[in-house]
């Protein structure tokens, strides 16, 4: 395995192995010294075409971790914003040596034209890609689930465990990694939106979809994750208004308190707060949220690891 | 001074008919068994002849868009493609909205003496669907143009399309619109499905072309005119245009090569060379598309040839320039998928590359039946040729779909108004004084 681009990279057991890689990093976060050799003279990029923070800062903590020399470069500021292509920038860094492509992009597959074309012998990490994945979230949010649901250290998958997406399905990156991923480990995946995001084609990926967020919530579900609601949705008539949206969709306090207290409640951030989730639903202890984040980072070094400590050196 | 003779030794008709066929100066001399006439001979065992292919839709970027194709370059895959006659949609810069520019184009297509380069008018002015362009000065032009797109663009305004379809009544012009409904179609890159969903792109829903043909067919036989509707797409727009036919209303339709071959699976990859508007489909589709060629509902096989630099197609999905080129692949394509599939014989080829898209615009010299007297534009086929689709183009621009793919079927010889423009499958040089 060379790049990470889609959760259609992995199967079952590569995913696994870096879930539990991820356990081993984790250990490395509780040291004092939070700090492994294992990718020390190496040269990561985060390449990052799309404002982010936290996926950024996460994915250059990870690498630091490992020891690799890490250069940020956002698309704001640098040369791409005058107009130079992808094909540019690409074969910039690759003529300086870059190792890892860590890459956030508008544009859906730019990760995708990034890894089949020619222009560089780098290894690419999906950080994000329009609206088509974000192979990482997925994975942290899995490791979320397991270490909350089935065990701190568990090693296994997460077969029967019931998730539930709510929100914006039809734009949402996380929420199509998250879909293949949870399958992919044996939970049972339901989506609820308004049917204006829902998107054609889900119903084979998903066990069912509802339009009425309460009818889901009576199901009963081991884990609910909100999606976040852009701004601009409502100026293109996906839904009339932001009070309509938490009115039918958003976890407020009424809907908070009708869970079942053994419901893990999840969010990929940043949240609205008061609009799809409220913040007695986001800070209570029922909520993972933190965790999602703390995860984060082993399991972006666990990625790092595999692709450019194991493959490289086995290969 | 008399030309010389050429005699196309037993050549096979869209008949089946084998026949000799001799030719002089533009013209079609003498066809029949055994000709005891004495020029060159050319000896076509084997060789199916047709009438000149005429494309309906062919993007020669000239003027402003040269770095991707010319007049002459593309000419000359129009040629190497047995096209006799192309039409030169009016998306260039500046716009063929005027008199000037048809004429420009015609010019120079006279000039690189390929093809019959057949302008194509604007609708509108700028192809901004707020004004009509100059339709009638550019029908009276020496470019006579009568037919009218605004292609790449709809003519989404319910009045003005209204008006056009009125207004070119008057010389037997025709409206060939591109139906995309521009509100139900922002941001799309690829058609609408499971798929889009997966890789994230915006879809590109069938009802987008489905109710701008609805409410043009319907605003067709309201005014008693003529509609033309360019890359038909979907199985749904196939029932709409049968239905409208059957109702008597004169529409007309085209589908292109790559949507009677190629489906929307490709584009799983993000590989731009298969990004195209309207979008790659589904099978179904596909399927439909064929069927609705071999029934009649579809009435032309046009190219929709869009050729674009390597760099537009080099970069990611979301950036690239939609489009692809066709001119020399569109008779391997239909034999492919429509002959070999047994849906369709030779004589429905002819038409669909040949009578019908001449019979739309109206030309006189193309489209004829290979008789005594009439033009001498002929293409030569050989059948059963199997070939995979190299990289190598005629074109300018080298976005090509269909490279790596087996297909059947290979224009041998060219002949326009008389005269090889490709012979044993080479583009000949001509010398034009």
């Amino acid at each position: 395995m060379k790049h990470l681009l889609s959760i259609n990279d992995l199967n079952h057991e590569s995913a696994l192995e870096i879930l539990n890689l991820a356990l081993q990093m984790q250990q490395v976060n509780t040291r004092d010294i939070k700090k492994l050799p294992a990718l020390n003279g190496r040269t990561v990029a985060n390449l990052f075409f799309e404002d982010s923070t936290r996926t950024r800062i996460s994915f250059e903590l990870a690498a630091k971790r490992l020891s690799a020399d890490v250069i940020n470069f956002a698309a704001k500021g640098s040369s791409v914003s005058k107009g130079e292509s992808l094909k540019d920038t690409v074969q910039t860094l690759e003529a300086m040596g870059v190792e890892a492509l860590i890459v956030r992009h508008n544009h859906s597959g730019a990760v995708n034209t990034i890894a089949n074309a020619e222009w560089s012998k780098a290894s690419v990490i999906n950080a994000g890609d329009g609206t088509h994945e974000h192979p990482t979230q997925a994975l942290l949010d899995a490791l979320t689930i397991r270490q909350r649901l089935v065990g701190s250290t568990d090693t296994g998958d997460l077969s029967g465990l019931r998730v539930l997406f709510v929100g914006d399905i039809l734009h949402s990156r996380v929420a199509r990694s998250n879909l293949l991923l949870l399958k992919l480990l044996g939970a049972k995946v339901s989506v609820s939106a308004p049917a204006t995001l829902i998107p054609a084609g889900i119903h084979s990926l998903c066990e069912n979809v509802f339009f009425d967020l309460d009818d889901a919530l009576h199901q009963g579900f081991d884990v609910v994750m909100m999606l976040r609601i852009q701004s601009e949705r409502m100026n293109s008539a996906f839904m009339p208004n932001s009070g309509e949206y938490s009115f039918g969709w958003g976890l407020g306090d009424s809907r908070f308190a009708s869970l079942n207290p053994k419901t893990v409640i999840m969010h990929p951030g940043p949240m609205n707060r008061g609009l799809e989730i409220s913040s007695r639903a986001a800070d209570s202890e029922q909520s993972a949220i933190l965790d999602q984040v703390t995860n984060g980072v082993a399991v972006r070094m666990a990625v790092l690891y595999k692709l450019l400590a194991q493959e490289q050196s086995n290969g | 001074m008399v030309d010389a003779v050429k005699v196309f030794r037993n050549a096979t008709l869209s008949s089946g008919e084998v026949v000799d066929i001799a030719i002089q100066s533009q013209d079609i001399l003498e066809v029949g068994k055994n000709l005891a006439v004495s020029g060159e001979d050319i000896d076509c065992t084997g060789l199916i002849a047709l009438q000149g292919f005429v494309d309906l839709h062919t993007h020669l970027r000239e003027p402003g868009f040269e770095a991707s194709e010319t007049i002459l370059t593309g000419s000359r895959a129009a040629a190497k493609g047995g096209f006799t006659a192309v039409h030169a949609m009016a998306n260039t810069a500046p716009v063929a909205d005027t008199a000037a520019v048809v004429e420009q184009v015609h010019a120079l297509g006279v000039a690189a003496g390929y093809v019959h380069v057949q302008p194509i008018g604007a609708v509108t002015k700028g192809l901004e669907g707020k004004q009509l362009a100059d339709l009638l000065k550019m029908n009276k032009s020496r470019a006579r143009v009568t037919v009218f797109s605004d292609d790449g663009k709809c003519v989404f305004d319910s009045l003005l399309m209204r008006r056009a379809l009125e207004y070119v009544k008057a010389f037997d012009g025709v409206i060939a619109q591109h139906a995309q409904d521009p509100n139900l179609t922002v941001d799309a890159k690829m058609n609408e499905s499971q798929l889009a969903f997966e890789l994230g792109l915006t879809g590109w829903p069938s009802v987008a072309e489905e109710a701008i043909i609805a409410r043009d067919v319907l605003l067709t036989e309201h005014v008693g005119s003529r509609l033309h509707i360019c890359h038909v797409s979907t199985a749904g727009s196939v029932e709409i245009i049968r239905w409208a036919k059957a109702r008597g209303i004169k529409v007309t339709a085209e589908v292109t090569p790559h949507h009677l071959l190629l489906t929307e699976d490709l584009v799983k990859d993000y590989n731009p060379v298969y990004k195209v508007n309207p979008p790659l489909r589904s099978q179904t589709d596909v399927l439909a598309l064929r069927a609705a060629v071999a029934d009649g509902t579809i009435d032309i096989i046009a190219t929709d040839h869009a050729p674009h630099t390597a760099d537009s197609k080099d970069c990611e999905w979301g950036q690239a320039a939609f489009g692809m080129i066709g001119l020399e692949s569109a008779l391997a394509v239909a034999q492919t998928t429509l002959v070999e599939t047994g849906l369709v014989g030779w004589e429905r080829i002819e038409q669909l590359l040949s009578t019908n898209p001449a019979a739309i615009s109206g030309l006189d010299r193309h489209g004829k039946s290979l008789v005594a007297n009439n033009p001498a534009n002929l293409v030569f086929i050989n059948p059963t040729a199997k070939t995979k689709v190299s990289d190598q183009s005629e074109s300018k621009s080298s976005n090509n779909p269909y490279v790596g793919l087996e297909l059947f079927g290979e224009i041998v010889h060219t002949v326009f108004e008389g005269r090889f423009t490709v012979k044993n499958k080479l583009v000949q040089e001509l010398n034009n004084d």
